[in-house]
C-alpha cells in the first residue's frame, strides 16, 4: 500500500472500488463470526434448560408445584421437597453479601483512595490471589479453623449480647448457616473487591480534583466518588452474588448439610449446589436422580431471578443518584 | 551452560522413556495380549482395590486394570449399563434392579468392611460402651445429652460431660450410611418406621459433613460430637473407637476379628446368590456392623480375553489379594466364603461356556 493511497483514505474521498469490496466482505465476515458467537450463549441456555427440564419431567409431574413448597427431602420413602434448600441457598448467599460487601468496598477505597502506591499494588495482588485459591481449601480451612473460632469466640459472645434475638439460639457449634454464610463472604471478597477497585479508578481524577479543591475532606470526596461510580458497585455485588449462589465444595463442608429452615444462624442449613453434590454420585433410582435434576434446573431459576431482580435494584438506584444530583 | 544440563535431563528422561513406552506399547498391542479392564464404584474398597491392580500388574504386566471410585450407585449403574466391566458396591443390589438388569448379574464377596461409631469427648480414657436401643435414641434424637442415665448405666466409670450431643452424620450418599441405618432397621422397630436403610436417609437429628473425611473432621474439631465412620479412617484420624453391644449381649470392639466373625457367623443364612446383610449377626464375638464389599459383575460376559483376565483377577482378588486386606483396615473373607465366591466366579462363562482359565491355581 503506498503512502497516497493511505492519504485517500483518511480523507475518505478517492476510495478504489476493489478495496471497498474487500472491507464490506470482511465487516460481513467478522459480523458473522460475531453473529455465531452471541447465538451460541443462547443455544447454550436454552439447550441447559431444555434438558434439565426433559430429565426433571418425572419428578415435574409427579410433584408439580408442591415441589417449590415441600419441606420433605427423604430419597428412602420417595418424598422430595426444595423448599430448606431454597431457604439455605438464599439466606447463605444473602449473609455472604451482607459480609462481604462493606468489606470489600472498604478495601478497594483504600486501595484506590488511600493507600500509597508501595502498598496498593502487593495488596491487589494479594487479593487477586485469594480468587485462585480452590474452593475445597476454604472448605478445610472452614472446617479446622473457623468453626473452632466461631464456637469457641464469636458464637458464645453473640449469645450472651444477643441471644434474645432468634437468629442466635440454639447450639453453638462452629458448623452451620453462620459459617456458610462467613465462608461464602471470604470467597466472594476478592471479586467484588477486584472490579469495584476497577470501577473506582475509573472514576475521573479532575472530580477528586474539584472536590478537594472546594475543600471538601478526604472523607468527603470519597462520598462524591462512590456516588459516581454507584452502578458499577452494585454491578460488582451481583457478580459475587451469582459466585455466592453456585458456590458447593467449600460451604458442603461447612454448612451442615441439615434440610431444615430456621432463624437460627447456629443451626445447620442446606444449599440447592450442595445436595447436588453430596447426593448425585449414589441416587439409584429414577425419581430421585429426576427430583435432583430438578433442583438443578430451579438453581438456574433462583439465579435468574436474583440476577434480575439485582439488575432492576442498580437501574433504580442509578435513576435515583441521577436524579438527586 | 551450566544450567543446560539439569534443565534438559528431565526433559530428555521423559521422551527416550515415552519412546521406549510407545514401543513396548505398540509392540505388545502388535501382538494383541494387552487387556484392559475397567472397573468402577464403591469408594469405600478404593485403597484396596488399587493396592491390588498395582499388585496384580506386577505379576501380569499384560493385563491393564482401571479402577475408578465413582460411589457404589455409579458402579452398579454402569455394570448394568454395560459401560464398565465390573462394578463394586458395599450394598447387595435390590431385587427389583435385578429383575430390569438385561441378564443375570453375579454378587462376588470381596473384602469385609466395619462401620464404628465414634466420638469427641474430653476426659473419657477407656472406649465407651453402647448397646443398640442407646444408639438408635441417639440417632433419633431421644438421648440429647451426655449425662443420659441410659448412657452413664453402660459406662459407669466414665466421667461424662453434662452437654448437649451432637450427632455427625454422612451428609453425602454411601454404603457407610446404608450400612449403619440396615443395622439400625435391625435393632429398631422405631428407626425402621421413621426412617429406615438406604444410602441417603434423612437423619432425624445431627450435622451432615461430606465424605468420611468431613464427618471425621467435625468430629475431631467439635467436642461432644458422635458419628459413625469407616474403621480406617477412626483408626487413622486416633479417633476412640466405641464397642458395641452385639446380639448374644457382649460388648464388642471392632476389630479384623470379630469382622470375620460376624461373616462367618451369617454363613449359615447366607442365600445362594451371596447377597446377605451380615450386619446385626449372631454369635458372641461378632461385630454387629459390618458388610460385605461386592463386585458385581454380569454372568455372560461379551469378550472372551477380557472376561478370563477378569475372572483371573477375581479369583487372586479372593485368595492371595486377602493379606493386602489388614494393613489397609479391611478385614478378610473367612474361607468358607472364599470357597463359596470361587464358585461363584467359576460361574462365570462366554458364550455359555465357562471362562476359568486352566494356568490358575487355586487351592
Amino acid at each position: 500500500m503506498s503512502n497516497n493511497q493511505d492519504e485517500n483514505n483518511l480523507t475518505g474521498s478517492n476510495i478504489s472500488g476493489e478495496k471497498r469490496t474487500n472491507n464490506i466482505l470482511g465487516d460481513r465476515i467478522f459480523r458473522i463470526v460475531l453473529t455465531l458467537c452471541a447465538t451460541l450463549i443462547l443455544v447454550i441456555v436454552a439447550a441447559m434448560i431444555a434438558v434439565m427440564t426433559q430429565s426433571s419431567w418425572l419428578s415435574i409431574k409427579e410433584f408439580g408445584f408442591g415441589f417449590l413448597t415441600g419441606q420433605n427431602w427423604d430419597p428412602i420413602k420417595g418424598e422430595f421437597g426444595a423448599l430448606p434448600f431454597i431457604y439455605g441457598t438464599l439466606v447463605s448467599a444473602i449473609l455472604a453479601l451482607l459480609i462481604a460487601t462493606p468489606i470489600s468496598v472498604g478495601v478497594a477505597v483504600f486501595l484506590v483512595e488511600q493507600a500509597p502506591k508501595k502498598l496498593a499494588r502487593p495488596m491487589a495482588f494479594l487479593v487477586e490471589l485469594l480468587a485462585a485459591i480452590p474452593s475445597v481449601v476454604y472448605g478445610l480451612w472452614a472446617i479446622f479453623v473457623l468453626a473452632p473460632l466461631l464456637r469457641v469466640y464469636v458464637q458464645p459472645f453473640l449469645q450472651q449480647t444477643l441471644g434474645f434475638l432468634p437468629f442466635f439460639k440454639g447450639t453453638a457449634n462452629g458448623i452451620g448457616m453462620m459459617s456458610g454464610g462467613i465462608i461464602l463472604a471470604i470467597m466472594i471478597t476478592p471479586i467484588i473487591t477486584a472490579v469495584v477497585r476497577d470501577v473506582l479508578e475509573a472514576v475521573p481524577v479532575t472530580q477528586r480534583e474539584a472536590a478537594l479543591a472546594l475543600g471538601a475532606t478526604r472523607w468527603e470526596t470519597t462520598k462524591i466518588v462512590l456516588a459516581n461510580a454507584n452502578s458499577g458497585i452494585a454491578g460488582a455485588i451481583v457478580l459475587g452474588l451469582g459466585r455466592a449462589i453456585g458456590e458447593t465444595m467449600a460451604i458442603t463442608m461447612i454448612i451442615g448439610n441439615r434440610p431444615e429452615i430456621s432463624l437460627s444462624l447456629f443451626d445447620p442449613g442446606y444449599t440447592i449446589a450442595s445436595v447436588i453434590a453430596n447426593e448425585f454420585t449414589e441416587a439409584t433410582g429414577d425419581l430421585y436422580l429426576s427430583a435432583l435434576i430438578e433442583m438443578g434446573l430451579i438453581l438456574f431459576l433462583v439465579t435468574f431471578i436474583v440476577n434480575g431482580l439485582a439488575k432492576l435494584l442498580i437501574l433504580s438506584v442509578a435513576r435515583q443518584t441521577a436524579q438527586s444530583h | 551452560m551450566r544450567s543446560f544440563i539439569p534443565n534438559k535431563i528431565p526433559a530428555i528422561v521423559f521422551i527416550v522413556l515415552s519412546l521406549a513406552n510407545l514401543a513396548c506399547f505398540s509392540g505388545r498391542q502388535g501382538r494383541g495380549d494387552t487387556v484392559k479392564i475397567q472397573g468402577a464404584g464403591s469408594s469405600f474398597i478404593n485403597p484396596l482395590m488399587q493396592k491390588w491392580v498395582s499388585e496384580y500388574g506386577n505379576i501380569n504386566p499384560n493385563i491393564r486394570i482401571d479402577y475408578q471410585s465413582i460411589g457404589s450407585g455409579g458402579g452398579v449403574k454402569q455394570t448394568r449399563d454395560r459401560t464398565i466391566q465390573f462394578g463394586a458396591t458395599d450394598v447387595a443390589i435390590k431385587d427389583e434392579d435385578m429383575k430390569s438388569a438385561d441378564g443375570e448379574i453375579v454378587h462376588i464377596p470381596v473384602i469385609l468392611g466395619a462401620v464404628v461409631l465414634t466420638y469427641n469427648l474430653a476426659g473419657v480414657e477407656k472406649p465407651l460402651r453402647f448397646s443398640p436401643d442407646v444408639i438408635a435414641d441417639i440417632f433419633l434424637g431421644k438421648i440429647n445429652r451426655w449425662d443420659d442415665a441410659r448412657i452413664q448405666a453402660e459406662n459407669p466409670e466414665a466421667n461424662l460431660p453434662s452437654a448437649d450431643l451432637t450427632v455427625v452424620h454422612r451428609s453425602d450418599g454411601s454404603g457407610t450410611s446404608a450400612v449403619f441405618t440396615s443395622y439400625l432397621s435391625k435393632v429398631s422397630p422405631e428407626w425402621k418406621e421413621k426412617v429406615g436403610e438406604g444410602t441417603s436417609p434423612s437423619f432425624p437429628v445431627g450435622l451432615g459433613g461430606k465424605g468420611n473425611e468431613g464427618v471425621t473432621g467435625q468430629i475431631k474439631q467439635t467436642p461432644n460430637t458422635i458419628g459413625y465412620v469407616e474403621l480406617a479412617y477412626a483408626v487413622k484420624n486416633k479417633l476412640p473407637v466405641a464397642e458395641i453391644k452385639n446380639r448374644a449381649g457382649q460388648y464388642i470392639v471392632p476389630n479384623f476379628e470379630t469382622v470375620t466373625n460376624a461373616a462367618k457367623e451369617s454363613l449359615a443364612d447366607t442365600p445362594e446368590d451371596l447377597r446377605v446383610s451380615i450386619t446385626d449377626a449372631a454369635g458372641a464375638n461378632a461385630y454387629p456392623i459390618a458388610s460385605y464389599v461386592y463386585v458385581v459383575i454380569y454372568k455372560e460376559l461379551p469378550d472372551e480375553k477380557n472376561g478370563k483376565a477378569i475372572v483371573d483377577f477375581l479369583l487372586w482378588g479372593i485368595n492371595d489379594g486377602q493379606s493386602f486386606a489388614q494393613p489397609l483396615y479391611y478385614s478378610p473373607l473367612p474361607q468358607e466364603m472364599v470357597k463359596r465366591a470361587t464358585a461363584k466366579i467359576n460361574s462365570i462363562t462366554h458364550g455359555g461356556k465357562i471362562l476359568r482359565a486352566e494356568a490358575t491355581n487355586v487351592q
